[in-house]
């Protein structure tokens, strides 16, 4: 059974990669490279893979799946210039995709137990525009 | 990593084929068969499939937005879809066939380093087709 839970966060940010020209992150990533950084009201769709506990009838506990999402991304990442103030982004361009991966990194081991696994993250950085991240590559 | 992204477009059609009676088709498709035609705002989601790349991406947008925009937005969005779309002619304007049809013409000498992998089109809120794309082999 899949389980899904959402959540939201605002953040500003800048995508450009220092070492090229300011005119090739322009011709890269357009808008987005505006230097002073610009903000989307991301949406988080965690979705775990598992089978209900028969003890339970739950696959996971989905207080504990609220505290972790908001430990590991909303606390951190909520109203914050992703650039500046949350590695790697300092280093790494901050794409959905990029965020995408790094939001896998930060809660897959605090979900994975067993029988249960996280099978999808999907990001929303736009009602028009996601990313859908499965681990690997 | 899957990449989704949303675009817009209107059209008219009208629901008829030939190989049933007037009385038949306006039995099976209803509404649908109004011989003066109707329209829809229709939502198409493209999901491309592949890697990051080196600026962090899975493609680049805004070529993923001018191929399908030249391929088509600018041919479906204020068209009747019986009388103005070559490829529809002959075959019943569903969405199934509309979906089917959007899917040849991205597919055809598509340019993107990442896979087409996805056509989706909603033709109003309560309904959506999903076509997936074949791994090449």
């Amino acid at each position: 059974m899949f389980l899904t839970r959402k959540a939201e966060f605002s953040a500003s940010h800048v995508c450009a990669n220092p070492a090229w020209t300011p005119e090739r992150n322009q011709a890269v990533y357009g808008n987005n490279a505006n230097p002073n950084g610009h903000g989307h009201n991301y949406v988080l769709e965690v979705t775990l893979a598992g089978d209900p506990d028969p003890a339970t009838g739950m696959v996971f506990d989905l207080r504990e799946l609220k505290e972790i999402l908001n430990r590991e991304v909303v606390d951190p990442m909520d109203h914050r210039f992703l650039n500046r103030e949350v590695p790697p982004f300092d280093r790494v361009v901050p794409t959905t995709e990029n965020l995408a991966v790094e939001i896998w990194k930060r809660i897959e081991p605090q979900i994975r137990r067993t029988g249960v696994r996280l099978h999808n993250v999907r990001l929303y950085e736009t009602d028009d525009l996601f990313v859908d991240y499965g681990g690997g590559q | 990593m899957r990449l989704t992204s949303r675009y817009r477009f209107s059209a008219s059609h009208r629901l008829d084929t030939p190989t049933l009676s007037p009385a038949e088709n306006r039995r099976l498709y209803g509404k649908c068969n109004n011989p003066h035609g109707h329209g829809h705002n229709y939502v198409l989601d493209i999901t491309v499939d592949g890697p990051i790349d080196e600026t962090g991406q899975v493609v680049n947008r805004e070529e993923l937005d001018k191929l399908v925009r030249r391929r088509v937005l600018r041919r479906l969005d204020h068209r009747d879809l019986n009388t103005e779309i070559p490829e529809l002619w002959g075959r019943v304007t569903t969405t199934e066939n509309l979906a089917a049809m959007v899917r040849e013409a991205l597919s055809e000498n598509w340019t993107l380093p990442a896979r087409l992998a996805s056509v989706r089109i909603a033709e109003t809120a309560r309904n959506s087709f999903e076509l997936e794309v074949p791994k090449q082999r």
